[in-house]
């Protein structure tokens, strides 16, 4: 390792400093993950493969990842658009929306899985007009295309179902793409595009071909955000998810029922599976990020 | 192609960035736009580009006569280039040269076509050997060139530049505007560049346009404007000057028509127009004291100040001069100017 400075540097303090933050994460984050493994460590290699591989916690890393992976990227597209707004126009209210796009951050999850489920409910405010709208909506494409069990797939209703799901990862991953956003979009020139119109693009080629480009690296750190939260996500979808097992059930969900019937074993083998996972999803988007940008010198 | 701006006005908010601002730029010629921060010359070049409107109802953009004041930048046929170059960070040399006839959805050329015409425009800003960097591995003056054959790639007929040479270091920036130069000679597109700096207008510009405070000043060759300013505000832009009181030359007694000054007027003197002699009971001059003498370069500079008010003027002799002339600090010499412009004393600055 070559940790060591044995230059002198003009910035003091990195003795100091290194051994703080190598203290702090190992307190903070390497010694519970750590003990998740070495709990997981005393079961045998097939008592853990059978917990891990068993059908309702398979199908539970299947809703998991792949609602929070749907929802990261809806809202990076979504996300953008917001942040676009919010960075280059000027309305009344804007102060406001823009103080709105927190609010996920800062409101107790359980809050808002509450208030998601009563208004997206059957008889709730949007519910009311939106559900019977998805049931006919999945009833047609189940007529359409009817290979595939859509109802199964896509869910019936909103809430208490796959949608609730979806509607709350969502919610809570908004403000991680909106706020890496904005400020890269606050930075870049309007040089750039104006040489793009002098040059003769129109408007579509210069956000395709000169503004997407140099906002991809921060677009996609905020979609790495909005999906790595949105797969630990607990507080907000329990409340809305219906929570039926093999379809609507999350596998932080899981963990928690392990816990209840005092299968610790059972729970950190389910969370040390999702850790591996989790890890592996982020390294292939860093490494994703390092390629969006490698044009860029740091 | 030639430019006419007629009349053109425009205001943010409260704020005149071109107060009814009317120019003809000649067609082929290399013109400068000149004047302090905030004299409004980049918004009339962003005017004249497109990139900004004038206020609705003010004049007219012509290009060669036809009216494009409401024509899209991107259909005026002009090149721009800005101070830190706008380059495509994302795009290698070749594709950031590429770009606007990539863009193009009628008469695309084909790829073979750009191919040739990108190295074509390689090779005449000569970084022929750079097309596949990235614009982070190059230098300033390279991003700069590379700028340039970017916004020459479509076959502009007028070449803008917004201080092409501002963020480059003092000895890249003259290799560039010589370059520039040069290259004008070659291609001869009718271009038209901001800067600030005086020695850079009068250096390479056909034509010099002086602005200040929303205004244009004076127009004319580079030799015009610095040997016959029209404000006393281009006589300052322009060079060192010293401002003397017409009193004082009055008083002096020294010869010229100097009797045909207004008392009250001020007078204008570049330090190389003052003739430095030794002190004499009665003779003609200003009599002013020594205070300082910079002699590193080829002419000795001095810092004289006058006997009669105090008022500190500069005065430039060549080398040989201050030897033979024997000059010590606090010794006192006569101020004789060899060329003076006067302006009445209402013309403030």
């Amino acid at each position: 390792m070559l940790l060591a400075r044995t230059q002198r540097s003009v910035l003091p303090g990195f003795g100091l400093s290194l051994g703080f933050t190598l203290a702090y994460l190992g307190l903070i984050v390497l010694v519970p993950l750590a003990a998740a493994f070495l709990k997981t460590a005393g079961m045998s290699w097939p008592d853990f493969w059978a917990v891990a591989s068993s059908p309702r916690v398979v199908a539970s890393f299947k809703v998991s990842f792949g609602i929070s992976l749907f929802a990261a990227l809806v809202n990076a597209v979504f996300g953008l658009i917001l942040a676009w707004v919010l960075v280059r126009y000027s309305f009344p209210g804007r102060r406001l929306v823009d103080g709105l796009v927190d609010l996920p951050f800062a409101l107790p999850t359980a809050v808002a899985g509450i208030a998601l489920t009563a208004i997206y409910a059957q008889n709730g405010w949007v519910g009311q007009w939106l559900d019977p709208l998805w049931a006919r909506g999945i009833q047609r494409l189940s007529n359409l295309i009817p290979w595939v069990n859509w109802p199964e797939f896509l869910g019936v209703k909103l809430a208490f179902d796959r949608p609730g799901i979806f509607i709350a990862l969502t919610f809570i991953g908004l403000p991680f793409v909106v706020r890496t956003l904005q400020p890269v979009l606050n930075e870049l020139e309007p040089e750039l595009e104006e040489v793009a119109a002098t040059l003769g693009a129109n408007r579509w080629q210069t956000m395709t071909r000169v503004v997407f480009p140099e906002l991809m690296p921060a677009l996609i750190t905020g979609f790495a955000l909005a999906f790595a939260r949105a797969v630990g996500e607990y507080g907000s979808v329990v409340f809305i998810a219906g929570n039926m097992p093999m379809h609507s059930e999350i596998t932080p969900l899981l963990i928690i029922t392990k816990l209840e019937q005092y299968d610790y074993q059972g729970a950190t083998a389910i969370a040390v599976v999702m850790l591996v996972a989790s890890f592996v999803l982020l390294l292939c988007i860093n490494l994703l990020q390092k390629w969006s940008r490698r044009y860029y010198r740091f | 192609m030639s430019v006419q701006v007629h009349n053109i006005r425009k205001t943010f908010g409260h704020y005149t960035a071109l107060a009814d601002v009317s120019l003809a730029v000649k067609s082929g010629k290399l013109t400068a736009l000149l004047g302090p921060s905030g004299s409004g010359k980049t918004t009339l070049l962003r005017i004249i580009a497109g990139l900004e409107y004038a206020d609705p109802g003010s004049g007219q953009i012509q290009f060669h006569g036809e009216d494009v004041t409401n024509v899209p930048a991107g259909k005026r046929k002009v090149g721009f280039v800005f101070q830190h170059y706008a380059l495509f960070r994302h795009m290698t040399v070749f594709a950031n040269i590429a770009f606007g006839l990539r863009v193009r959805r009628h008469n695309r050329p084909p790829q073979a076509e750009i191919t040739d015409r990108v190295h074509k425009l390689l090779k005449l800003v000569q970084l022929e050997n750079l097309a596949e960097r990235f614009p982070h591995q190059l230098s300033g003056g390279q991003r700069q060139r590379i700028a340039l054959a970017r916004a020459l790639a479509v076959e502009p007929k007028v070449l803008l530049l917004d201080e092409p040479f501002g963020a480059l270091d003092a000895k890249v920036r003259k290799e560039l505007r010589r370059w520039l130069r040069q290259f004008h000679e070659g291609i001869h597109l009718t271009t038209l560049f901001v800067t600030h700096d005086q020695e850079e207008a009068l250096e390479i510009a056909d034509e010099v346009v002086v602005m200040n405070q929303a205004k244009i000043e004076q127009v004319g060759s580079p030799q015009e404007v610095y040997d016959r300013p029209a404000t006393p505000f281009v006589y300052e832009f322009l060079g060192n000057v010293n401002v003397l009181q017409a009193k004082s030359l009055a008083n002096s007694g020294t010869p010229s028509s100097l009797s045909a000054l207004q008392a009250g007027g001020h007078i204008y003197v570049r330090p190389h127009d003052i003739e430095v002699v030794p002190h004499e009971t009665g003779a003609p001059g200003i009599p002013a004291v020594l205070r300082y003498i910079h002699a590193a370069g080829p002419q000795a500079r001095l810092t004289l100040e006058q006997v009669e008010n105090r008022a500190t003027v500069d005065a430039e002799i060549s080398r040989a001069e201050l030897v033979r002339l024997d000059l010590r600090i606090n010794s006192l010499v006569l101020l004789r100017p060899r060329q003076i412009r006067c302006f009445a004393e209402d013309y403030a600055i």
